[in-house]
């Protein structure tokens, strides 16, 4: 059981007010999706003429599939978001209070950090800032001087015990990486719930009055764009300028940079694309753009991901589908067992989702990678 | 062969090789060229793709670039205006010839 979370927090947040909801969480309704081990199985039926990704990497050059220098501390405080959007990958939702971090495995993410010359510690959830922790942990990495990164999705920020926290995140220059599919209604509503837009963009001017989006380092406002259905996301850096007019344009609002992701064919996306009858076509689709020039930069080389209850993954999406690192001796690997020089020998688990992060300009945590 | 569109041949168009090498290997060179991001986005471009793909009513290329334009970034919004230009203009050219049509009734008319 992970850290308790306060009934007044939980009220707060299941009620309309307290977010949009598209959706409910596979675990809320029961859904047989809702196992990891479902959703695998799901993946490796979907006949496709060239769906083994090892033997994607194996024909670039990536047979033996290894990290590069660990950059980025990924640490998912839990599952307990404000929001259920349609095609979240966490199975996030406000059911979620099972699963959120406690202080104590807080500590020993601290405590591997500070074995690691990683100068990012990305705090991801669920919506994060959820986590009667959250602020505590913050605090910590940056008084360690390390850069942080919120992924924010925005509409958590008008929640009012939350709203303090574009200031807050100013004070300690953390980085704000928030979400938004579109930048304008239709797209961004029908992913995320009806009213997300009016909201997020409200979340934004927030943020750009603290500082935000003005081009300084220390205030970075970073909008995440992901594809509302079974396609691509679009060129990064043409989005990044159609946005900025368009927001500019339309709610005078400014923002720092764009990274664009693709959707994981996991979890609730996964059971729109069954549900649409998208899902062979969106493998096909994934597998025939697999593109060699994406997988030096994709994030599992650069990131560990530590899970609330203090499993280590590769990436989130592992995470997710509870597949950890490749066990030393055997044993889950834990952030309490952070062994660096055996973390970097490991070879980086990979299975059929993972031609998400392949596909076209590729896809990571910090967006396209080719 | 029954029927004359059939969804499945848009994804063998490179056949057309089959007859000639040459020029088809120069179109598909210059179609690629065409689409590249230039003095216009490749969404503006596919945009512009999908207007004329309505106006020559070509069931391929309205498969294509509706795809093709979601890729590129568009919405609903903006591809529903792409194809009311598309509309406009046909139905424009339509009503413009009806110039012509009044300049007889002018001339032959009393």
């Amino acid at each position: 059981m992970g850290a308790p979370i306060e009934l007044a927090v939980l009220e707060e947040i299941a009620s309309p007010e307290g977010g949009p909801k598209g959706t409910k969480s596979l675990q809320a309704r029961g859904s047989s999706l809702a196992p990891p081990e479902a959703q695998l199985r799901v993946l490796n039926d979907v006949p496709l003429a060239y769906g083994d990704f090892d033997a994607a990497l194996a024909s670039c050059g990536w047979a033996d599939f290894r990290p590069a220098d660990l950059e980025l501390l990924q640490i998912n405080v839990g599952r307990l978001c404000n929001m259920t959007c349609r095609h979240c990958h966490v199975d996030a939702g406000p059911d979620r209070i099972a699963e959120n971090m406690d202080r104590e495995t807080m500590d020993l993410c601290l405590a591997a950090l500070d074995k690691t010359a990683a100068h990012t510690v990305d705090i991801t959830g669920g919506a994060p800032e959820l986590n009667p922790n959250f602020r505590y942990l913050v605090d910590q990495c940056v008084a360690r001087g390390k850069h942080v990164i919120d992924r924010c999705n925005l509409t958590i920020l008008l929640v009012p015990r939350y709203a303090d926290l574009p200031v807050w995140f100013a004070e300690r220059g953390v980085e704000v990486v928030c979400s938004l599919p579109h930048c304008r209604k239709r797209n961004t509503d029908s992913q995320r719930g009806d009213g997300t837009f009016e909201k997020s963009i409200e979340a934004l001017r927030r943020l750009n009055a603290a500082g935000y989006g003005h081009g300084d380092s220390r205030r970075r406002l970073t909008v995440m764009a992901n594809p509302v259905g079974a396609f691509l996301v679009a060129p990064q850096a043409a989005l990044e300028r159609e946005w900025k007019a368009e927001l500019a344009r339309n709610h005078g609002i400014t923002f720092d940079r764009l990274i664009a992701l693709n959707n994981m064919p996991i979890s609730r996306f996964l059971e729109w694309l069954i549900e649409t009858g998208n899902l062979q076509e969106y493998m096909e689709r994934l597998t025939n753009l697999f593109n060699p020039a994406t997988v030096a930069g994709l994030m599992c080389r650069n990131t560990l991901s530590v899970s609330w209850d203090g499993t280590l993954h590769d990436c989130d999406f592992n995470q997710m589908l509870d597949i950890p690192v490749a066990p030393a001796g055997g044993r889950r690997p834990h952030i309490r067992d952070f062994d660096p020089d055996a973390l970097q020998a490991r070879r980086i688990q990979t299975r059929r989702h993972c031609f998400g992060c392949t596909a076209g300009a590729g896809s990571s945590c910090g967006g396209a990678t080719a | 062969m029954p029927g004359y569109y059939h969804p499945e041949h848009l994804a063998k168009f490179g056949a057309i090789a089959e007859g000639n090498k040459d020029l088809a290997e120069k179109f598909f060179d210059w179609y690629g060229a065409v689409f590249k991001e230039g003095a216009l986005s490749e969404r503006e471009k596919a945009l512009i793709a999908l207007a004329v793909a309505h106006a020559i009513q070509c069931p391929y290329c309205i498969d294509a670039y509706s795809k093709t334009c979601l890729e590129k970034g568009a919405d609903l919004d903006q591809m529903t205006e792409a194809v009311h230009v598309a509309a406009a203009i046909r139905g424009g050219a339509s009503l413009v010839h009806g110039v012509q049509m009044l300049e007889h009734v002018q001339k032959a008319g009393m």
